[in-house]
């Protein structure tokens, strides 16, 4: 059995409409003008990767919250409990950007970051 | 060492920076590396950075740094800048009004009402969203309708809930951001209803931030009903037409706490009107010369206020522009007194292109390039971009999409304009392929 998804190819304002078609581990992409479209359409279907961002309550800083993301991307599909880990965080100012606010955030084996710096006063 | 008491006592600098956004920020960094000792930097916030406080979703600086950053995380690298090289900044500091004589009316915390003149300043106050009031929908004004910028300003930095379920008007890319930042934060985000058949957002955003999560596009819609009277219960979409006039019968009513408008961004230009400088009226910022400047002379206008971006990377690099243009107009470098009206050639545009920025040159002075950026009227396929001096064309450029959403470049080559007139003319079209 094959599945096809219909994805839109976002590197460049083009926007080709691909159509990836997966059968067992074969993986094709049609659609797309150039190779970045199906290099893309394949890491779509495969392994999909976001980069988080959000925010965290600071307690004593000059700022009320500090925004923080994935230092690098992790599984879409783990977006979520990434999301739920971050919800439990809490910082004592000062931070630095860079700081690690939770190591391995939700077993990605990625660590949340700050990403700017917050005063203590 | 900057010196911090006699900053809140100065009452002349050489060049004044009004806004302490990126544009601000770069154009400093710019004024001071071309040789101005004498820089202030005014903005309102209580922090540098402007809007990219509350940009904390990534894809900032992709052109600058070759890396994906956070709107703070760019931010950051430009207030760093800013400290090496010290350059004095006045926070909690807004700048009430401006003559034409280069003196602003600031008033701030540390500093009370006062008046400081300046040899150069330049604009870099950004824009601010088109509000309800800009827009016109029937019904009541209960709590729970905000623009999308004010959304993400109240979740982000002061770390407010908003709602519970939302419905979104305006495909702008403020919006798109916000409907992934609110199904994060456990909001249900039921759909984005665009008046136009195509969204002004970057595809990246549209695919990122609604398909990611399923949050339905439907485009050539409109909200055509706010329903409660305190706090908002329902809001009406309809489908529209042609002439984009609500179709009687297509009305969908959703039940929503929360209505964010994300229906477009204008230049915050009060200051430049109190100036009397010649404004554009498709741009709604100055019209400006190939060095950024307006019609009054010193007077430089770059980043939000001059033209909206998407980019922050072109806000940047326009901004250093200025901020170099300032630095050579008060040194006498160029700039000053050379406004022989017989040299300065408007670029005109044509088929499809709204408007140009700079929106004229002197040829005579100008840059051995000029880069020239426009925004295109309608989605078109397969077009090029050309330049045309009087009947002859300078440069041509295929391209395979335009849209309105995504900002267009050409770059104008000195050599090429000697000897330019304005009866012969400058124009920027969109042509049609012609095999
Ligand atoms: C919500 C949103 C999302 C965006 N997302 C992206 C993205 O993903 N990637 C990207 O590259 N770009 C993005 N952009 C675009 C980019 O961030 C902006 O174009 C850029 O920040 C504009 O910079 P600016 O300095 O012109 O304006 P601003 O950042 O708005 O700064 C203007 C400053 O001037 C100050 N000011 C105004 N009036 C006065 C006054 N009278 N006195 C003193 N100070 C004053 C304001 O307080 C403010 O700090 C986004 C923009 C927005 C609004
Ligand atoms: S496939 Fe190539 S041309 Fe098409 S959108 Fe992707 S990057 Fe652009």
């Amino acid at each position: 059995m094959s599945e096809t998804r219909e994805l839109t190819c976002i590197n460049c304002p083009l926007g080709c409409a691909l159509t990836v078609t997966i059968d067992g581990d074969t993986v094709t992409v049609a659609g797309n003008t150039c190779p970045r479209g199906e290099a893309y359409g394949r890491k779509e279907v495969t392994d999909p990767t976001r980069i988080v961002t959000s925010t965290v309550p600071v307690d004593g800083g000059d700022i009320a919250r500090v925004p923080v993301k994935t230092a690098s991307d992790i599984p879409k599909g783990k977006i979520f409990e990434v999301m739920d880990a971050v919800h439990t965080a809490r910082v004592k100012a000062p931070v630095k950007i860079g700081d690690i606010i939770l190591s391995d955030v939700a077993g990605t084996g990625v660590d949340l970051v700050a990403a700017r710096d917050v005063a203590a006063v | 060492m900057i010196d911090r008491d006699a900053i809140l006592k100065k009452d002349h600098v050489g060049v004044l920076i009004i806004g302490g956004g990126p544009a601000g920020l770069a154009a400093a960094a710019a004024a001071r590396k071309a040789g101005v000792d004498d820089i202030l930097i005014i903005e309102r916030d209580r922090m540098l950075g402007g809007i990219l406080n509350q940009c904390i979703h990534n894809g900032f600086g992709l052109h600058t740094f070759k890396e994906e950053l956070t709107g703070p995380e760019y931010a950051a690298r430009f207030i760093s800048q800013i400290r090496d090289l010290e350059i004095p900044y006045l926070l909690n500091t807004m700048v009430l009004s401006i003559t034409r004589d280069k003196r602003v009316t600031i008033i701030g915390s540390r500093t009370g009402i006062r008046t400081i003149s300046a040899d150069a300043i330049i604009l870099a106050m950004g824009c601010r969203e088109r509000s309800r009031g800009a827009l016109s929908i029937p019904g009541y004004r209960p709590a729970g309708v905000y623009t999308a910028g004010t959304a993400q300003r109240l979740m982000n930095i002061e770390g407010y809930q908003i709602g519970k379920r939302v419905v979104i008007l305006g495909s702008g890319d403020i919006g798109l951001i916000m409907a992934r930042r609110m199904t994060l934060e456990g909001a249900k985000v039921l759909t984005v209803a665009e008046l136009m058949p195509y969204s002004g957002g970057l595809k990246r955003n549209i695919v990122q931030c609604l398909n990611d999560y399923d949050i339905p596009l439907q485009l050539s819609h409109t909200v055509v009903n706010i329903l409660g009277k305190e706090r908002v219960e329902g809001v009406t979409i309809a489908e529209v037409d042609a002439s984009r006039k609500p179709i009687p019968g297509t009305e969908v009513t959703y039940d929503c706490d929360t209505l964010l408008l994300s229906c477009g961004l204008l230049p915050e230009n009060e200051l430049t009107r109190m100036l009397s400088a010649n404004m554009s009226p498709v741009t709604g910022g100055a019209s400006v010369d190939d060095l950024l400047q307006t019609d009054v002379p010193g007077v430089f206008a770059c980043g939000n206020v001059l033209h909206v971006h998407d980019l922050v990377d072109y806000v940047s690099e326009e901004a250093a522009l200025a901020g170099e243009n300032a630095a050579a107009y008060v040194s006498g470098t160029y700039g000053k007194g050379s406004s022989d009206p017989i040299d300065v050639v408007e670029i005109s545009t044509d088929g499809g292109v709204r408007y140009t920025v700079p929106q004229r040159i002197h040829v005579s002075r100008m840059r051995d390039s000029v880069t020239v950026r426009f925004r295109v009227a309608d989605v078109y396929r397969d077009k090029t971009i050309a330049v045309y001096r009087g009947e002859r064309c300078l440069s041509r450029r295929k391209t395979r999409v335009l849209a309105p959403g995504e900002m267009e470049q050409v770059k104008l080559e000195k050599k090429d304009l000697l000897g330019l007139t304005a009866a012969e003319g400058l124009r920027v079209v969109l042509e049609s392929d012609t095999v």
